[in-house]
């Protein structure tokens, strides 16, 4: 980090361990909440009410306490594992799923540093030179979570689904590797802080955001990243009722970790989205009031999480309105078209590049 | 064409064939987005004005069952009632017809002389199983006698064991309310 003074080390071991525990426990309640915006906004939109019946005292609150009454419920199940499987690794693959999700969730750039206390506290749990890499490698390593939920079930349902499981997430690991080169290459830096600081600049009052310099990127990014995270319209990895998916064999609370997985790898993808595409913690025009460092910081970190829950009420829109993809599809949608569409406009940013410099 | 296929008369649907916008199908994943994006909005703004005490169009089509009453259409087939006279004795005269057209085997008549020879016949018993009636209606239809009726727009006859699911004639006159029995019977399966 250049552009601060360093904290001494233990201070900076226990501000970065208490950050990386908030940054956890904010992806673990919004992926809670999510369960909740997830029942309501299809309701809305398919013109119902939604989970309006668990009740608290005669309080209802919009269907909130549905939160609570389904953790109890997978909290009190039966935690049912096959004879036929492998015990040790059935146990296991709800926490490498899980774990490697909420593990990505630390390298997100919530605000810009604080100067506090005479020093600079960075606002990004895990400041590493290389987050974008982090968070690909452990997305990455999340797929050994569904192969392994497959393969110790004993069931070939299950094996079947994460089979399915391990094609999608490595064929759009590539993509989204490839799409990700053209915005990386115009910031020059891997370090996700730094990248959302370069989006503050701006060029005639317009500010220099991803999204409006690879609006082809931005699309290819959240299309790869719902593939990627398993979200419909992609979500041929679980199908629960229809194609079964790699987590057939599983009930109570290590079915509900592989659900909470998958709001957390949506909260990682809209995280990524906003660092990425949407400017990160940055309001245009908050920088020009001369607000104190610690609100200014504040207000960020609220516009980065706001812009997070946009972005993942969008992504919760597309899931209800498009049908899913025939695996067939899936695979050419990523292979043919967005992996080609990937390189082009990589190619085109470098020559564009090269020749405004 | 196919001149086999023709001379059968089969007819071939001819899937329409993808234009170039709906095969870059981002377009038409947009022009999705905005129509449940309306209802979201739509909805959201008459949920939020109800809640204000406004009057606003309905936001959603469910019905919260147990508080609201079940909306049954005017025409809609409910269970039956069995008419009167005038001088207030039962139309059935126990002719049989709707226990012989009844498909799902639920109406049980016994016959006995009536005490008006003109009549000659009236019902003894007259029980349907509503645990089997499947509500087509044959017997309103059968029924020489106008007798039988499927108007009452009452879908709800709980019970714990199947005999509270037999209606008996008075019952069905509206004599004698139906009361189902609270204890539910040993053997939940067992005939009555």
């Amino acid at each position: 980090m250049s552009c601060c003074v360093t904290p001494p080390a233990w201070q900076g071991w226990l501000w970065s361990g208490a950050l990386i525990f908030a940054a956890v426990n904010f992806g673990l309640g919004v992926a809670a909440f999510l369960s909740w915006v997830e029942r309501k906004q299809s309701a809305l939109l398919q013109d119902r009410i939604g989970a309006n019946r668990a009740e608290i005292f005669g309080f209802r609150a919009l269907g909130l306490f549905h939160i609570f009454s389904d953790a109890i419920k997978m909290l009190t199940k039966e935690d049912f594992a096959p004879p036929a499987g492998l015990r040790p690794w059935h146990s296991l693959a709800p926490i490498v799923s899980m774990g490697c999700a909420a593990l990505c969730l630390a390298a997100l750039p919530f605000g810009d540093s604080v100067e506090f206390l005479g020093r600079s506290w960075s606002l990004t749990p895990l400041p590493l030179e290389y987050g974008v890499v982090f968070v690909l490698a452990l997305l990455s390593i999340g797929v050994h979570g569904v192969v392994m939920a497959g393969r110790s079930s004993g069931s070939n349902y299950g094996l079947l689904g994460g089979l399915r499981g391990a094609a999608q997430m490595i064929s759009y690991e590539v993509a989204m590797l490839a799409i990700l080169a053209a915005p990386l290459y115009i910031y020059g830096t891997l370090d996700l802080s730094e990248i959302a600081r370069w989006q503050a600049r701006t060029w005639h009052g317009i500010p220099m955001w991803g999204i409006f310099l690879q609006p082809l990127a931005f699309i290819l990014f959240m299309t790869a990243g719902a593939a990627e995270t398993k979200r419909a319209p992609f979500d041929l990895p679980e199908g629960e009722a229809e194609i079964v998916g790699y987590f057939v064999e599983y009930s109570g609370m290590k079915f509900g970790m592989f659900l909470t997985t998958d709001f957390i790898e949506s909260i990682v993808l809209a995280g990524m989205a906003t660092t990425l595409f949407l400017g990160g913690w940055h309001v245009p025009g908050l920088s020009a009031l001369g607000l104190p460092s610690l609100v200014a910081a504040l207000l960020g970190v609220g516009a980065f999480i706001l812009k997070v829950m946009t972005v993942l009420w969008v992504l919760m829109q597309v899931r209800w309105t498009l049908p899913r993809f025939r695996f067939d599809q899936l695979l050419d949608l990523g292979w043919k078209n967005i992996l080609p569409l990937a390189l082009a406009n990589l190619l085109v940013t470098v020559w564009a590049a090269a020749l405004l410099s | 064409m196919n001149p086999v296929l023709d001379k059968h008369r089969v007819k071939t649907v001819v899937r329409p064939e993808m234009r170039f916008q709906e095969q870059v199908y981002l377009i038409e994943v947009w022009k999705g987005l905005l129509i449940t994006s309306r209802h979201f909005f739509v909805n959201l703004w008459r949920h939020c004005m109800k809640a204000l005490g406004q009057d606003a169009a309905a936001a959603s089509v469910t019905t919260q069952y147990p508080e609201d009453p079940q909306v049954t259409a005017h025409r809609s087939r409910t269970r039956h009632r069995l008419l009167k006279r005038e001088d207030g004795t039962p139309r059935c005269v126990a002719c049989m017809l709707c226990e012989t057209v009844c498909p799902a085997k639920c109406i049980y008549i016994k016959a006995e002389e009536s005490p008006d020879v003109m009549i000659e016949k009236r019902a003894k018993t007259f029980k349907i199983d509503l645990g089997m009636c499947v509500f087509c209606g044959y017997c309103v239809e059968a029924c020489p006698e106008d007798a039988i009726r499927m108007d009452t727009q009452y879908i709800q006859f709980p019970g714990s064991t199947r005999a509270d699911l037999i209606w008996d004639m008075p019952e069905l006159m509206g004599d004698r309310p139906k009361i189902p029995s609270l204890t539910p019977s040993k053997d939940p399966l067992s005939r009555p």
